[in-house]
């Protein structure tokens, strides 16, 4: 509609004229007013507030035995939560930067003094499968942390990926220790160490 | 530049859809003398857009069932971002359309539009009225409040008088009686129709397209100097109509947005319970009105279905050759007076039968509706043929161009538009159900006016009188505790509240267990279900709160009356049950809430004194914000919108003067 109005009948060349600038005002406010008439319907779509609001999940730890995960819901992702063994700890730590297709320490994917304790996201960063390995009856794969089932990315016992075609790790979700043995996903009040 | 034009070229070559937009929208020839009241087409047009926009947004949060429709509507308005903006667009814009529509409908009849080349012009014109009933109609029924559901159910079973009619009404219902299917195959086709409206607004449009429109002298153009291309004369004389006409929506859709709803519609459905008053949406009274005023059922659904169909056949039963009222000094007051008369069977239409009309001489409402009715008839199958036959029209003029440029009598239509305009906004002010028996008290309430907001002290008082006093009974479903944040109170603070609450769960073993309440979670009421509710209160239900002061008519004032206005002694001529408590405000007088508020009964944290008269003025605002959350942040979006569209529609003005003044 507006750049009608801007092409008028008797344009005059070269010579901006009153009327100019008033048709381009006027195009300039309807076009702005047609984009700011947008944003609400767009922002709709948008996660609604209580979605939003209902981030948090409380988690007792003490129920997982060394060596096994459990799968907690938040945000509708599944949060896998698994015990480390010292020997997953350590070979997690030892495993040289450069074996890594993104590296990071084995440190900065834990929370200070809880070392045993790996708290990722489980979804598969390549197309967002939920890789196995967090039932004992599951393949845990070659490096002992998750297999994907989708297209065989392999994930270590820090999370990390190993093989592709995945190209990141498993990402952190924020979430903070209430209690020696009781988390709170949703809330990062710690900062990773 | 030039690369689009080229790419614009090879488009067009094969799909001329540009050389099509430029023929219809900006060539297109157009009578050089329409008024302002050809604009409501154009109009018409964009309020279709809009409510389909908005209805297809609102669509992906509504949920179509019975169990989850009223509560999905309230999520919309409480949740999404936006939503209320979205929902009250919606709504009023059902009558913003009609307003339209109608204005364009007596357009046409004032100046003649259907007569020849333009009858299926016209008839395409009614079968879109007829779609936007339908649709509008369907549309109402989705919040799935008293009076959708009840809508419904009137409305479906006038179909029961045609031979069948049972067996229609069960099949439009899908069951016994309105319910679940009903719903969700209402949801489907209130969706649906839009749709069609649009094919057959296309259709419209070519028709229209083919002869071009009708103006206001009802002559046929001759030479080229009586039209104008569409664009740019009508493009911007069409969007200053738009910008005063958004002003005019964006005003209900933020300061007034309950302005044409029922209070009812804000209880939830209960098939057990017909409202009192129970009345269709205003664009619906006339022949809500008709309807009525036929003693006979078989015979008012007739009567009713006739008085939109018989306009299908108007332009044969106008004779005259003429078309302009302008030309027809006879007709033009007879217009006028069809155009009164369908404003009396509105008026007819909103009140109760059994109502009296003092400033008429003691007519009952019926029969006022009958001589309305007969009068409404008599215009389309007495007037209008013999009119064309009996009336000696005034002399013509011989082109368009010439009372342009000679009238004088420009002054005198735009007063009597003026008037017409009045007439019609003052009568949409709907008066359904207000005898109430004692006039309500009028608190001065902060958050009226379009200045409004509420007062965070009088909220968290009023919150801590429901919790400490209301919540025994009634609940408060449609709050989390996390709302409370809008109260004033922080984070820990709305912590520290849900902590005081339960909430049952199922825990690992599959158990019914108890835990500690969220801010997430919503606010528990007192009973589990509806049957412990009624079996503590000596079988009285008492109503969810969350929207009270939007559910009953007179809003806040009436619940500020209701807790203050109990009287110990009832008058000696009403004999008040037991067990039941006389309230003059009440419904009936006689309630079964006890006197909920005494003085002293909470402590408030500093100085203010716990009268009954604070405590109900407190948990009235506390209960005003329950029900409209949003209310602050719509006033605020209202402010900015309107100065927009102010300066939308000046600037509009503006470059209109500037174009036509070229001409």
């Amino acid at each position: 509609m507006t750049d009608l109005i801007l092409d008028s009948p008797h344009p005059k060349k070269n010579e901006p004229t009153r009327r100019d600038f008033l048709l381009l005002t006027a195009g300039a406010v309807g076009a702005v007013g047609t984009a700011y008439f947008a944003w609400p319907f767009i922002d709709s779509m948008n996660p609604a507030a209580d979605i939003l609001a209902q981030s948090t999940v409380d988690v007792d730890l003490k129920p997982i035995p060394a060596g096994q995960a459990i799968t907690v819901v938040w945000r509708g992702k599944p949060i896998f939560v698994r015990h480390r063994t010292a020997e997953e700890i350590k070979a997690a730590e030892q495993t040289p930067m450069g074996d890594l297709l993104d590296p990071a320490t084995d440190q900065s994917r834990v929370k200070k003094g809880h070392s045993e304790w790996l708290i990722v996201v489980g979804i598969c960063s390549h197309l967002g499968c939920i890789p196995t390995g967090n039932k004992p009856t599951q393949d845990r794969g070659k490096y002992g942390g998750w297999s994907c089932p989708c297209h065989g990315s392999l994930y270590d016992t820090s999370g990390r990926v190993r093989r592709g075609p995945a190209p990141l790790n498993l990402s952190l979700p924020p979430y903070t220790f209430l209690t020696e043995s009781t988390i709170r996903i949703g809330v990062d009040e710690a900062a990773h160490g | 530049m030039d690369k689009l034009t080229k790419i614009a070229r090879w488009i067009d070559y094969r799909l001329p859809v540009f050389s099509f937009l430029n023929h219809e929208l900006r060539e297109y020839p157009t009578p050089r003398n329409l008024n302002y009241w050809w604009s409501f087409g154009s109009l018409a047009g964009i309020t279709l857009l809009v409510m389909i926009i908005s209805g297809i947004f609102l669509a992906m949060h509504y949920d179509p069932n019975s169990k989850q429709a009223f509560n999905s509507v309230e999520y919309i308005m409480r949740n999404i971002n936006y939503g209320w903006l979205m929902r009250y667009l919606h709504a009023n814009g059902a009558s913003m359309f009609f307003i339209v529509v109608y204005i364009h409908i007596f357009r046409g009849l004032y100046y003649g539009s259907y007569k020849s080349p333009r009858e299926l012009l016209w008839i395409l014109g009614v079968i879109i009225l007829l779609l936007m009933m339908a649709t509008a109609f369907m549309g109402y029924v989705l919040p799935w409040g008293q009076m959708s559901y009840w809508g419904a159910t009137v409305i479906t079973n006038l179909f029961s008088v045609f031979p069948f009619g049972e067996a229609i009404v069960e099949w439009l219902w899908g069951g016994f009686s309105v319910d679940d299917p009903t719903l969700n195959r209402f949801f489907v086709l209130h969706y649906l129709f839009p749709f069609l409206i649009i094919g057959v607004v296309i259709l419209h449009l070519v028709a229209l397209h083919q002869h071009g429109s009708n103006n206001p002298l009802g002559i046929e153009r001759k030479e080229p100097r009586d039209s104008i291309p569409f664009h740019p004369y009508y493009t911007v004389k069409d969007l200053f109509g738009l910008g005063v006409f958004g002003c005019i929506w964006a005003y209900f859709v933020f300061f007034n947005p309950n302005f044409f709803g029922e209070p009812d519609n804000y209880i939830p459905a209960n098939p057990l319970v017909t409202p009192p008053h129970i009345v269709p949406e205003w664009y619906f009274l006339p022949f809500y009105a008709i309807l009525r005023s036929i003693p006979n059922k078989l015979f008012g659904v007739l009567s009713m279905f006739s008085a939109v169909f018989i306009l299908f056949f108007i332009p044969w039963l106008d004779t005259s050759k003429v078309r302009s009222a302008t030309f027809r000094p006879i007709y033009k007051w007879v217009f006028w007076s069809f155009v009164i008369d369908c404003f009396i069977l509105g008026f007819v239409g909103a009140h109760s039968p059994d109502y009296i009309h003092e400033i008429l001489g003691g007519l009952s409402n019926q029969a006022l509706g009958q001589i309305t009715t007969l009068y409404y008839f008599t215009f389309f199958i007495i007037f209008l043929p013999l009119l064309g036959i009996y009336e000696k029209p005034r002399r013509l003029p011989t082109s368009l161009s010439e009372p342009v440029l000679t009238t004088n009598k420009g002054k005198n239509s735009t007063t009597r538009n003026g008037v017409f305009v009045l007439f019609f906004l003052s009568s949409l002010n709907p008066v359904y159900g207000t005898d109430q028996q004692p006039p309500l008290p009028q608190e001065p309430w902060s958050f009226q006016g379009p200045l409004g907001t509420f007062d965070r002290t009088e909220l968290q008082h009023g919150f801590q009188v429901y919790k400490q006093v209301c919540s025994a009974c009634h609940s408060l479903e449609q709050l989390r505790f996390r709302d409370l944040a809008a109260l004033g109170y922080n984070s820990d603070e709305i912590k520290a509240i849900a902590a005081e609450y339960k909430i049952e769960t199922i825990n690992d073993d599959g158990a019914v267990a108890e835990r500690v309440a969220l801010p997430t979670d919503k606010i528990p009421g007192p009973y589990k279900n509806e049957q412990a509710a009624r079996a503590a209160n000596n079988g009285a239900l008492p109503p969810d709160l969350s929207l009270i002061t939007k559910a009953r008519s007179g809003g806040p004032n009436y619940i500020y009356a209701l807790l203050t206005g109990y009287e110990a002694k009832p008058p000696k001529d009403i004999q008040v049950t037991n067990g039941m408590h006389y309230n003059p405000f009440f419904p009936g007088g006689q309630i079964a809430m006890i006197p909920p508020l005494s003085e002293g009964l909470v402590t408030y944290g500093d100085a203010s004194q716990p009268t009954v008269n604070q405590m109900a003025k407190d948990v009235v605002s506390f209960l005003s914000w329950a029900a409209e959350p949003e209310l602050e942040e719509r006033k605020q979006t209202g402010y900015k919108a309107l100065i927009y569209l102010v300066l939308f529609t000046l600037l509009m003005y503006f470059v209109m003067k500037r174009i036509w003044n070229k001409n």
